[in-house]
């Protein structure tokens, strides 16, 4: 299936890269905020404006859009924590990190929700005029006491999932806290974790703390939901009231941070696993992604132009991205692999980026 | 009115960025009056709790202030106040 969207953008630790699809291929096309960390980068659904979220190592976190494709950024003032807002009793919050900038599905280009450590969901409805810290989540009662950092000091919100038929009913995915559900536009919130297993928790069946390294749920039938989860791959079917370990038992599919779903079936996703938490390396030094066609009953590998010796690429869980079948992912040595047949073939586009932190299509 | 000074660094985001005059009791004066002159820069040097960044440094004078978390080190007419990056990074 073809694609009409032919812009790539890719957040990295020096800066937004652009490449975009030409009469020659996919070519690199712009670079945006140089030297600057960008955490995430997205467009609107209706692409009528880019968000660029910064990870300032000297001027903390920024969050800056642009109305016409990068030509010009405005400066948005970040989401604040308020005064009274504490991490944990006697603990200041404040904002340590952008992990994810989710766009509403409403047709309001302005209106975006965004995930940050130390656990903070934002909503702005204005295009960052006014961002407000959804209460309900942040004044769940196992925050305090159940929500931890997972490879950053503080738990973080890093997956939001809007119900498109019922903007009032999200889920996000918190590391480390696990999946929870709003039926009511973020008031009250669940925990929906079960048939999850916490292999660093005293009781891994533990309904809050479990890490889910990204949460997606299919764009047509969003009952159908998956995670890239710290231990293994799970799958729900009827919108994550419960979860089943599709992990490969023997096979390489099993730790990652990244899922790619089909938007054209249901059952087909991609992951690109890694040697476990307590290494994190690329399995066997090649660069490997896997592809379940049958809802993760079976993996295949696909490797076709991808290194298979002496690598060391990790894809971190905002890295990857499809359109069609053209699949592109990102690696934190800098590679960046595209596919125009759903992973059967790879080509690189470039050996020499910095670190990268988010790939999405525009 | 202390005369406040600031790195080469911060021109990328404030290009007409030049040394100004404050009149303020304390670094946390200063900062906050920043944002009259240069919109939002508080936002660059302190958090939302007012706390220095990690990698920014304040001096008075030769000398790095003590309090980091509410910056009440107090500042005299006379005084110049520094505001620089920390080496790190890479």
């Amino acid at each position: 299936m073809s694609s009409s969207k032919n812009t790539l953008l890719i957040g990295t630790r020096k800066g937004l890269v652009i490449y975009e699809k030409r009469s020659a291929g996919w070519e690199y096309a712009a670079e945006h905020f140089d030297g600057i960390p960008v955490s995430y980068a997205v467009s609107s659904p209706d692409n009528k404006i880019w968000w660029a979220c910064q990870d300032h190592g000297h001027w903390g976190c920024k969050l800056h859009l642009s109305k016409d494709r990068g030509a010009n950024w405005e400066e948005i003032e970040a989401p604040k924590y308020a005064e009274e807002d504490e991490i944990k009793d006697g603990v200041p919050a404040s904002l340590k990190y952008l992990w994810v900038l989710q766009p509403h599905l409403n047709g309001n280009a302005e209106h975006v929700l965004v995930g940050t450590e130390p656990g903070g969901l934002f909503e702005s409805k204005n295009a960052g005029k006014n961002f407000e810290l959804v209460r309900g989540l942040w004044e769940h009662p196992s925050r305090k006491e159940q929500w931890f950092g997972g490879g950053r000091d503080y738990a973080g919100i890093h997956s939001i999932v809007i119900d498109k038929d019922n903007h009032d009913h999200r889920y996000v995915g918190i590391s480390c806290a696990g999946v929870f559900e709003t039926w009511d536009g973020g008031r009250q919130w669940e925990p929906k974790n079960k048939g999850l297993r916490a292999d660093f928790l005293p009781d891994p069946a533990s309904e809050v703390g479990q890490d889910p390294h990204l949460l997606v749920a299919h764009p047509v039938n969003q009952k159908v939901m998956w995670q890239q989860n710290h231990c293994g791959i799970y799958r729900s079917v009827d919108g994550a009231n419960q979860w089943e370990d599709i992990s490969e038992p023997n096979g390489v599919a099993n730790f990652g941070f990244v899922i790619t779903l089909d938007e054209n079936d249901e059952n087909t996703a991609w992951v690109v696993p890694a040697v476990s938490d307590e290494k994190r390396l690329a399995i066997d030094r090649a660069l490997v992604v896997c592809r379940t066609r049958d809802g993760g009953k079976s993996w295949e590998k696909l490797t076709n132009g991808l290194p298979q010796e002496a690598c060391y690429d990790i894809v971190y869980r905002h890295s990857m991205d499809i359109t069609g079948d053209t699949l592109a992912f990102g690696t934190t040595t800098g590679n960046l692999y595209l596919s125009e047949n759903q992973g059967d073939e790879w080509m690189a586009l470039n050996h020499n980026l910095p670190m990268i932190y988010s790939v999405r299509f525009s | 009115m202390p005369t406040i000074k600031f790195t080469y660094a911060l021109k990328r985001f404030y290009p007409g960025l030049k040394e100004v005059s404050i009149a303020a009791d304390t670094v946390a004066d200063v900062v906050r009056k920043l944002d009259e002159i240069y919109p939002r820069m508080s936002t660059y040097i302190v958090d939302e709790r007012g706390a220095l960044r990690k990698h920014v440094n304040i001096f008075i004078g030769s000398t790095i202030i003590e309090d980091k978390i509410s910056l009440a080190d107090k500042v005299r007419d006379d005084d110049e106040v520094y505001i620089m990056q920390a080496l790190s990074g890479g």
